[in-house]
């Protein structure tokens, strides 16, 4: 057994998820989501959870968890900034965003600020080539940046 | 002949055009309640007549996959429609619009889809990072499921259709359609063998049509159309790839976005009529439909003397001339993909351009095929001393050899993905890469966004 347990209204939520399937392990990446949400990273007692949950191996759980870029095995900050950098943001700048962000977080990519507020990110292609150069804050979209509007999104960050 | 079109994107600057009252005020709906009333064998040779291409990259027809379904459906092996939405080819952002500014077009799509393959659930597969369109998905599920367009009875007809929507966690393989299917069920994003082929063995084991979403978002208007209407909007229905359809551009161009029209556009409508021209300089080339796409130069001219070839009738001309088309493209030597161009101006270095191309191959490689996955990794450190000035001449030709070694030894077209862009780049752009290698890099402007 461990000691991760889902809140209630997330615990509704994981019953709906299961319904949509017509087997348990299909839910697998949905409540690792879900897990996720609430934990803010897949520790290894969420994946024996979630195992135990869905009738799994947790070696099947960690082998998913550790395939796919989205799942934290480890804590991250409060909000998590991820700067596009494949080609079409590149030709429009995503060089000089993130340098930007690293200068003004004091940070590399894939790391955490120290007052744990932020982590930053590279990403590959986020599906907005278009409205180069862009970045995501979280569930949000930026698009069409400059480095003004990305100070003033780090300025709301960091408060 | 640059024809542009508003059935795709109808709503697509229309306040709340995401909204079922927006959607049924002009019509919605309508075909999806016909379409469960047809008979089946109609509705599927109608879908082949519509010669609708799959859009997805790939470029297969939709109508032919769909009868590729065994029939009729057996009680214990239920079919199910999924549709690819994992979005995530570089320089693509078309479905995406599609999700969010008409998620009812996609919904109706996939009650018409169910009905022509046997399924009475339809996942779509959203990539995790777009919320915007999972959450206008699901509103417009909501909504169609309220109205009775969704459930036991659609429509008051007893066909029962549920549709859901399944997240990725970040994985570009996951947009290949049988590491898609194994993503859905749970497990770790690995592209399957083929034989068997999802419509035998698919979605948990049981039959399984695959759509691209865009795909499945033109069957309502194919249908409402009628087929072969809607395959002579096209430029190109004499070849069986009909239709509209939805372009982007990125890049260095003016008016970067993604714009409907006809199959069959040119390139060179793309970039300089609805692209708004090159900005920063003169064209130095462009990646026609997503990255996995041979990138195509100005100066290349087609060579097609054989009266039977596909492009013979471009014989002499510019390739940006040739109509974008599935074989069109194919028979260029370059693939038609996703249809997103991505155009690169004079001032860009392409070696810096290739280098960016192949970090994300290198990144997004699955690690299932030691070609793949060794390969693309050479690829990228070799392009790496090529950038630092330090890469040798024997160098260049090494990968030409890895890229040949990926090619056709891959279980699925990833790998085909990356080697097919880098021998692109190294046949186009061979010069530049010499002289980088003689200058130690100082021949290069070492720039990607002037």
């Amino acid at each position: 057994m461990t000691s991760f347990a889902l809140s209630p209204e997330r615990e509704l939520e994981f019953e709906k998820i299961l319904s949509r399937y017509p087997n348990r392990q299909a839910a697998c990446i949905p409540v690792l989501h879900l897990c996720q949400e609430q934990h803010g990273w897949v520790s290894d007692e969420v994946i024996q959870w979630v195992a135990d949950r869905l009738g799994l191996s947790s070696a099947h759980v960690k082998g998913v968890v550790t395939f796919y870029t989205l799942f934290n095995q480890q804590p991250v900050g409060k909000h998590q900034v991820w700067v596009c950098r494949t080609l079409s943001c590149a030709l429009a700048g995503s060089d000089r965003i993130l340098h930007h962000c690293e200068k003004r977080l004091g940070i590399h990519a894939g790391e955490t600020t120290k007052d744990g507020k932020v982590t930053l990110r590279t990403a590959e292609c986020l599906a907005s080539c278009g409205t180069a150069p862009m970045m995501q804050v979280d569930k949000i979209y930026h698009e069409d940046l400059t480095i003004e509007q990305v100070d003033a999104i780090l300025d709301r960050l960091t408060r | 002949m640059l024809r542009q079109t508003k059935y795709l994107s109808k709503h697509y600057d229309v306040q709340d055009g995401h909204r079922l009252s927006v959607y049924e005020r002009d019509g919605g709906y309508q075909q999806a309640k016909r379409a469960l009333q047809m008979d089946r064998q109609a509705l599927v040779d109608d879908m082949k007549a519509a010669n609708i291409r799959g859009r997805g990259g790939a470029g297969f027809a939709m109508g032919v996959k769909w009868s590729f379904m065994p029939w009729p459906p057996k009680p214990d092996r239920p079919h199910y429609l999924v549709i690819n939405a994992d979005e995530g080819e570089p320089g693509t952002f078309k479905d995406r619009t599609l999700m969010e500014k008409a998620p009812h077009l996609v919904i109706e799509g996939c009650i018409i889809g169910c009905f022509g393959i046997g399924a009475h659930a339809a996942y779509i597969y959203v990539r995790d990072e777009l919320h915007l369109s999972k959450e206008r998905l699901w509103g417009a599920i909501e909504e169609a499921r309220a109205k009775g367009y969704l459930g036991k009875k659609p429509f008051g007809i007893d066909y029962p259709v549920e549709v859901y929507v399944h997240t990725g966690a970040g994985a570009y393989i996951c947009g290949e359609e049988t590491s898609l299917l194994n993503s859905l069920e749970g497990k770790r994003g690995e592209p399957r063998l083929k034989p068997p082929f999802p419509a035998q063995y698919g979605a948990f084991g049981m039959p399984t049509t695959v759509n691209n979403l865009e795909t499945i978002a033109a069957v309502p208007i194919a249908l409402e159309m009628g087929g072969d209407a809607f395959s002579k909007l096209s430029d190109l229905h004499n070849i069986k790839d009909g239709g509209c359809r939805l372009y982007g551009v990125s890049g260095h161009v003016n008016k970067p976005g993604v714009f409907e029209a006809c199959v069959g556009l040119t390139l060179r409508e793309l970039v300089y009529d609805l692209g708004g021209g090159v900005k920063h300089g003169e064209l130095l080339g462009v990646i026609p439909g997503g990255s996995s796409c041979p990138i195509i130069r100005p100066d290349d001219v087609v060579d097609a003397p054989d009266p039977k070839s596909p492009l013979h009738p471009w014989h002499g001309k510019s390739a940006l001339d040739v109509p974008m088309g599935v074989d069109t493209y194919r028979a260029l030597g370059t693939m038609l993909g996703t249809c997103c161009a991505i155009v690169l101006s004079d001032k860009v270095d392409p070696i810096l351009a290739f280098h960016n191309l192949m970090r994300f191959y290198r990144h997004e490689s699955c690690g299932q095929c030691t070609p793949c996955r060794e390969g693309s990794a050479w690829i990228f450190r070799i392009l790496d001393r090529m950038v630092a000035g330090q890469a040798t001449l024997e160098e260049l030709d090494r990968l030409h050899e890895i890229a040949d070694n990926i090619m056709g030894n891959t279980i699925c077209a990833f790998g085909e993905g990356t080697a097919m862009p880098a021998l692109g780049f190294l046949r186009k752009f061979r010069k530049e890469m010499e002289q980088s290698i003689r200058t130690k890099g100082k021949s290069s402007t070492g720039v990607l966004a002037p």
